[in-house]
């Protein structure tokens, strides 16, 4: 039972507190990874030696100290892989029914849940995410969309009624660091289940659970070079992008990649589809229901470190209400375990990378110089890794870098308004559009919101949600192309002239 | 004496007012025997900011009607159409590249195509949008929204039903447009803004100009308001509006201008949804 602490005046609330009295021992998941010491790429259906003959160590964030070596594929790699890609399309991949292609995708959606706790514990170990995270979100979830998609496979006429449509062929795919498997199975399920084949190339720091993915497809005898898993840095994936076999490219990452990419693809003719950046705004109103507010406010910045596209990074928060929230979100901010990822207990895991955590660290510098009051919990992080502490900004103004930048870590940026036109306002005022959230009870004003709100996900009293079904991606800067539901499997289809 | 007919001064459309260029220049319309017809604008860049800019004022309140209202404006432009279909066609055939009949054709193709479009705004969202059945307790919707101002650049031929196959999808869902009329007859073009003003369309919904391609693609493509574009352009233009569409992440669609727009596929739901927003909504279901 958690210990209550004598308030101070009559009229505040008790405050909760957790841990002080009792240490947790650690829980440690102790699944096997069953990791190798060395990977090799994925290619027509074979685990191949990269040509590059280049490799690259992948780092546990959370030691520090590496966990394998990862081939990185250079231009004669990325040539095989899309040879392969071509073959598997003429070969096997569009001579067979959507039943059929429905069936694969249900094995791998299978084999994968079987595994699920030993890809879990490889997730966490090379990405620093909480392994109750990777055990109850990424790895479920990644196996929810094969099965979902499978069912697409035999029904694609319903996904744009009325027109006729046929796959591009061959899709290039690069995907983030953030839910390496997860984004995975967003790029993999809905091309394969429209029809495409694919080359698809895992971010550089987390390759292990796609590389890993490759046993799930040899066991689920995919035909050889349906999929093509290729490791390697931003140029393997300029390769991936320039590739004149690629009809399509889909690419979920940084707005300034995907600007890049789009530059890349002029006058090639070649499918788009963008899942970029984000600067979320998640609104509280003044009849929120506040407790689950702060609770959707903390899983909205600190849920994956904040590795989020769509967290929920700036709180907009109605003035009359602000001093009470943020005593709220204070206390329980300070009861965050950050730590081990592979520990059971642990809310906060590792960043992901020490490049991440400079850039955090930047970031947050530059809003404590441009005025803003840093709050950060009084944890205990551990003496090796790269560990960043939950933090927010109050007195956080529009301008501050902090409340326009992307930052990708567990910083929330704080903001008041006082009316509802200015919330809106506030919350548009940004080149991004991926989420927003909105906290009242009620229901008028979150349609009202839900409307006025440039976003391509709106979350009203809750927040950080997804499914299968569900359509994700953003307005404006934040990219174009919806992952998840019909809208999903549509974006790998072209629509007949 | 015979009587000497009042000649019409051509003008670009802009924000329901009837415009000259901010330069003041003009580019001479002729026939295929090169004669002179008439002064069309040569509009600007600034003509297309300042295009943009009402565009952007105006598309709120057409995004906001009901879309029944809509339907019926649209609907009520195919009638303003109807009745000067004689004059449509005079204006198609101006230059001599077509017969009367062949502009007759291509008139009553156009405003059946208004019509088709009319029809569309009440019933897009039924096919396109649904609800989604998460795994959890959440109500969880998807409906579509207008991306918002959209520039289109006219194929050369085929005017009239061009601008029209092109333009209608886009408003139909309460986006607003920036259009440049056809370079070789923007005649069309510009007597339609003329049923534009009397159709009951909010004025800035559909703004008309004139002027050369060449000279516009940079505004059309990179302005960052613009957040659709539908470019009839080839070869390097093409490649060089894809460009400056990727700064802003625009919503581009590029196509070559000899598009057969009398195809039945010229007409098309995913013509609609190619500028809208997918948004999805998520709220718990509780007591």
């Amino acid at each position: 039972m958690p210990a209550k602490r004598k308030s101070s005046s009559r009229n505040s609330a008790p405050e909760l507190l957790f841990g002080d009295l009792w240490e947790f021992d650690p829980a440690p998941e102790s699944a096997a990874p069953n990791l190798k010491d060395t990977y090799s790429l994925f290619i027509g259906g074979k685990e191949v030696a990269p040509r590059s003959r280049n490799y690259f160590e992948s780092v546990n964030p959370a030691t520090e100290k590496a966990l394998t070596r990862i081939p990185a594929a250079g231009k004669a790699d990325i040539g095989a892989a899309f040879t392969a890609a071509e073959s598997g399309y003429q070969n096997y991949w569009s001579k067979l029914s959507g039943k059929e292609r429905g069936k694969y995708l249900y094995r791998i959606a299978r084999l994968l849940q079987d595994r699920s706790r030993e890809f879990a514990v490889a997730e966490s170990l090379d990405g620093g995410k909480p392994i109750k995270e990777s055990r109850d979100f990424d790895l479920p979830m990644a196996a929810a969309h094969f099965f979902y998609y499978a069912g697409w496979a035999d029904k694609l006429e319903y996904a744009l009624p009325g027109a006729s449509t046929t796959p591009y062929g061959v899709v290039g795919q690069i995907i983030p660091w953030n839910f390496p498997l997860l984004m995975l199975a967003w790029k993999i399920a809905p091309a394969l289940a429209a029809g495409n084949c694919v080359v698809i190339k895992p971010a550089e720091t987390t390759s292990i659970t796609a590389l890993k993915f490759a046993e799930i497809l040899q066991e689920a005898e995919l035909p050889p070079g349906v999929v093509n898993i290729v490791s390697g840095a931003g140029a393997t994936g300029q390769l991936i992008v320039d590739h004149p076999a690629a009809k399509k490219i889909a690419f979920t990452g940084s707005t300034a990649v995907g600007k890049a990419i789009m530059r890349s693809t002029a006058g090639t003719g070649k499918g788009l589809t963008l899942e970029l950046g984000g600067k979320a705004a998640n609104i509280v109103f003044d009849d929120a229901p506040i407790d689950q507010a702060v609770e959707g406010v903390v899983n909205g910045i600190f849920f994956n470190q904040g590795h989020v596209c769509c967290a929920g990074s700036r709180l907009l928060v109605q003035e009359s209400i602000a001093k009470a929230f943020v005593q709220k979100l204070k206390a329980r901010i300070a009861t965050l375990r950050v730590g081990d990822p592979l520990d059971k207990n642990t809310d906060i895991g590792a960043i992901n990378s020490k490049g991440q955590l400079d850039k955090i660290t930047e970031l947050v510098a530059s809003g404590v110089s441009e005025g803003a009051e840093l709050f950060q919990s009084k944890c205990s992080l551990p003496k090796q890794g790269y560990f960043f502490r939950p933090s927010l900004f109050q007195g956080v103004t529009q301008s501050h870098r902090i409340a326009r930048e992307e930052i990708f870590g567990p910083v929330l940026s704080i903001l008041t308004f006082r009316t509802v036109g200015e919330a809106i306002e506030k919350a548009n005022n940004t080149a991004y559009g991926l989420s927003a959230g909105v906290w009242t009870d009620k229901g008028s004003k979150i349609l009202k919101m839900s409307t006025a709100l440039k976003a391509g996900v709106v979350w009203a009293n809750t927040y950080n949600k997804f499914d299968p079904t569900s359509p994700f991606g953003g307005y404006k800067e934040s990219g174009f192309g919806r992952e998840g539901g019909k809208q999903g499997v549509a974006d790998y289809l072209k629509i007949n002239a | 004496m015979p009587r000497i007919s009042i000649t019409k001064t051509p003008k670009a459309y802009v924000g329901g007012k009837f415009i000259r260029s901010e330069s003041g220049r003009v580019f001479p319309l002729t026939n295929a025997n090169g004669e002179f017809i008439c002064n069309i604008p040569q509009c600007t860049r600034k003509d297309t900011r300042n295009a943009v800019e009402v565009a952007g004022k105006a598309g709120a309140g057409w995004a906001s009607k009901t879309a029944y209202n809509r339907g019926q404006i649209l609907y009520r432009l195919g009638e303003m159409m109807e009745a000067r279909s004689e004059e449509l066609a005079q204006s198609i055939a101006i230059t001599g590249e077509v017969s009367l009949s062949q502009a007759r054709a291509e008139v009553a193709l156009s405003i059946d195509r208004v019509v088709y479009y009319a029809g569309w705004t009440d019933k897009y969202e039924q096919v396109l949008g649904n609800t989604n059945p998460v795994a959890g307790p959440f109500f969880n919707f998807s409906v579509t929204e207008p991306v918002g101002v959209v520039s289109v650049f006219c194929s050369d031929h085929a005017p009239l039903l061009g601008l029209i196959s092109q333009v209608l999808p886009i408003i139909t869902s309460g986006n607003s447009v920036v259009v440049l009329a056809s370079s070789t007859n923007p005649y069309p073009a510009i007597l339609l803004g003329e049923m534009l003003a009397t159709s009951d369309l909010p004025g800035g919904v559909l703004n008309i100009l004139s002027g050369y391609k060449e000279e516009l693609l940079d505004t059309f493509a990179s302005h960052e308001h613009i957040r659709g574009s539908d470019l009839c352009v080839s070869g390097d233009l093409a490649k060089q509006a894809e460009v400056l569409a990727a700064e802003s992440v625009k919503r581009i669609h590029v196509r070559e201008s000899d598009v057969d727009w009398t195809k039945d596929t010229a007409q098309s739901l995913y013509a609609i949804r190619n500028f809208l927003e997918f948004k999805t909504t998520w709220h718990p279901i509780g007591a």
